[in-house]
């Protein structure tokens, strides 16, 4: 498999570890990848509340991009993700905004013409590699470890732009890998919800009452951690959990916030450094010696 | 031998309900699980199941409903954890496979009895937005006359029947009770956008400055996942906050974060984390700064704070370029 490559800001800014980590584990499936080193950030939202078309744009740019390469863009966030797959959603579904869109590439030469699909690694390695293939990259099964899931909202939300009638896999993608590597799944009914993120500088004791709940809830179910497709989600829910908990329930910082591919990397058997895993605020050092401790196959 | 038309009426299907109860009556008020099953026919609704258990099993069950034709907007509920209009959910599509369904009262509202909740937190977040026309002229002759264009652009929220779904299921509301909601800013936009209305300035302001306004929608898409009727809340908020910054109200820490992200973008091709951070305390906002401080020198010990000079993208002189042809255009 072959993707054109679009880690995002934050893979490249605030949450590295999830940029090394992904392209430990896609080195080790094999998974070869282009990135798009002048593509621009999807906006996030954010740019759209000012103006969405600017933000349409931005991300049609990046598509044509892909398109020129023939491959399909492969996204490492959730926002990434429901920001892309909502401007692709608009723009193919109506040739008139399509050509309007496209008249401002046409000075750098690039024209789109909707055929690039874009995919987060989560659903890229559900989809195209497959969870029993991926089984096989294992060196150990993460028997007895609890793990709670974290979507983020543009990874479930909506769900016609995300496609997720014609791949009914999506809706259930985090529980499903989480089951590969040999985990139980922390079941909580925020898994879909917001993270708080986004009203972070905003509203900021709302955004502490989130992080709070959906921590505290994860742990008191018997959370050993919480595995997020989103690099926000992980930057609030890591970064302010210290703050949150202390704030809203008078607690301790305890439940570490992995990103997808350090999940995979623990079954891998690679190391805390490979995975950045001593770069989280919250201490990983729990489960990595939890998984360090089971029994390993060659 | 029967017809196929007539085994086809024959038949039903058997559906599984767990029901979320609730007695205030019963010393202080009583919360309980309560199992049933009965078999309705295979087009019913989930309304249609719980009105079979009223009339054959309990009669004890309360909830609400009218029309059963997703018109009046009484069955809100939730139905797996989703906030749902039970008479427009066919119990095939939610359980195709007979599995059990988890019924409990909409959630952000107060609980009268079992499925029933109060509309009172509802309708006191629509009274917020003073919900109807205040224009500022009298015509000269006959009526207001509003363009086809205008009307048809109001549709999506002259749609809303006030069923509460997108308020059940707010992630805002959840943490905070103060937040005016999801279908009191959908019925704002409504209005502000209501060519005949002479207050569109004064509501973009009131929802601009007040506490719980529209800037503190977190955008998780819920209300536009759960609204039965096409209203997309939260993309009418984007709405509003767009018209509120053309307005001219920037006077918010929203308004500074959607600017210091929009330019960061149109300046570097990527987004500059920490810039944002500082742009959306304010540069002059002390307090606000100092409470940012702890946090990016907990990022900076683990080796993860975000590059003070921020990366951009490859030949980010073509986004300039972009963003020039947008504005331009506009």
């Amino acid at each position: 498999m072959k993707y054109a490559f679009y880690p995002g800001c934050v893979a490249r800014g605030g949450a590295p570890e999830l940029y090394d980590s992904a392209l430990a584990v896609m080195d080790r499936l094999g998974i070869e990848h282009v990135e798009l080193t002048k593509a621009a950030c999807t906006g996030a939202g954010v740019l759209q509340e000012k103006n969405l078309k600017m933000g349409d744009i931005l991300n049609v740019r990046t598509f044509a991009m892909a398109e020129q390469m023939g491959l399909p863009i492969m996204v490492l966030c959730s926002t990434c993700q429901g920001v892309m797959s909502q401007a692709n959603h608009r723009v193919k579904k109506d040739p008139e905004y399509l050509a309007e869109v496209n008249k401002h590439l046409a000075a750098e030469g690039l024209e789109y013409k909707g055929t690039t699909s874009v995919k987060h690694l989560l659903w890229a390695l559900i989809e195209d590699i497959g969870l029993e293939k991926l089984k096989e990259t294992f060196t150990r099964e993460l028997t007895g470890m609890n793990m709670a899931p974290f979507y983020g909202c543009y990874m479930v939300r909506p769900t016609d732009a995300l496609e997720f009638k014609a791949n009914p896999t999506r809706e259930t993608s985090l529980e499903d890998l989480i089951e590969s590597v040999g985990g139980n799944v922390t079941d909580f009914a925020g898994k879909t919800a917001c993270c708080g993120f986004p009203i972070l500088f905003i509203n900021q004791a709302n955004s502490m009452k989130m992080v709070a709940n959906h921590t505290g809830t994860a742990k008191d179910l018997g959370a050993d951690a919480m595995v997020t497709p989103c690099p926000l989600c992980h930057l609030n829910l890591d970064g302010y959990q210290p703050k949150a908990r202390k704030q809203v329930r008078g607690d301790k910082a305890d439940l570490p916030v992995i990103h997808v591919p350090q999940l995979i990397g623990l079954a891998m058997g690679m190391s805390e450094k490979t995975l950045g895993l001593q770069k989280h605020i919250v201490s990983t050092k729990e489960i990595v010696r939890k998984a360090e401790a089971l029994p390993t196959r060659v | 031998m029967p017809d196929a038309k007539q085994a086809t009426e024959q038949q039903t299907i058997n559906v599984k309900l767990k029901v979320k109860r609730y007695d205030p009556a019963d010393s202080g008020g009583k919360t309980w699980w309560q199992e049933y099953e009965v078999d309705v026919h295979p087009d019913s609704t989930v309304l249609d199941s719980l009105i079979e258990v009223r009339e054959q099993n309990d009669g004890t069950l309360a909830m609400r409903c009218a029309c059963r034709a997703s018109i009046c907007g009484s069955c809100g509920m939730k139905v797996n954890g989703s906030a749902k209009l039970v008479c427009k959910t066919r119990v095939i599509d939610v359980a195709p496979n007979g599995e059990q369904l988890i019924i409990e009262p909409m959630g952000n509202q107060h609980v009268v009895k079992d499925l029933v909740v109060s509309l009172d937190t509802f309708f006191s977040q629509i009274k917020r937005v003073e919900p109807f026309l205040q224009p500022d002229h009298v015509p000269a002759q006959g009526e207001y006359i509003a363009s086809n264009s205008s009307m048809e652009n109001l549709l999506t929220s002259m749609n809303c029947i006030m069923c509460g779904c997108c308020v059940s299921d707010c992630t805002v509301l959840e943490v905070d009770a103060n937040f005016i909601g999801p279908a009191a800013l959908a019925k704002a936009w409504r209005f502000t956008e209501d060519p005949r209305d002479g207050k569109r300035d004064e509501r973009l302001k009131m929802l601009n400055d007040e506490d719980g306004g529209m800037w503190d929608c977190t955008r998780c898409m819920k209300c536009v996942d759960v609204c039965p009727k096409g209203v997309a809340p939260m993309d009418r908020i984007m709405e509003l906050r767009e018209a509120a910054i053309k307005a001219g109200n920037t006077n918010t820490p929203g308004y500074h974060h959607t600017e210091s992200f929009y330019n960061s973008v149109k300046k570097n091709g990527r987004l500059d984390e920490t810039r944002l951070a500082i742009d959306s305390a304010g540069w002059t906002n002390l307090p606000r700064l100092l409470d940012l401080a702890p946090i990016g020198i907990a990022a900076m010990r683990k080796g993860k704070l975000p590059p003070l000079m921020p990366h951009k993208s490859e030949d980010n002189q073509k986004v300039k370029d972009l963003y020039k042809s947008v504005e331009d255009e506009s």
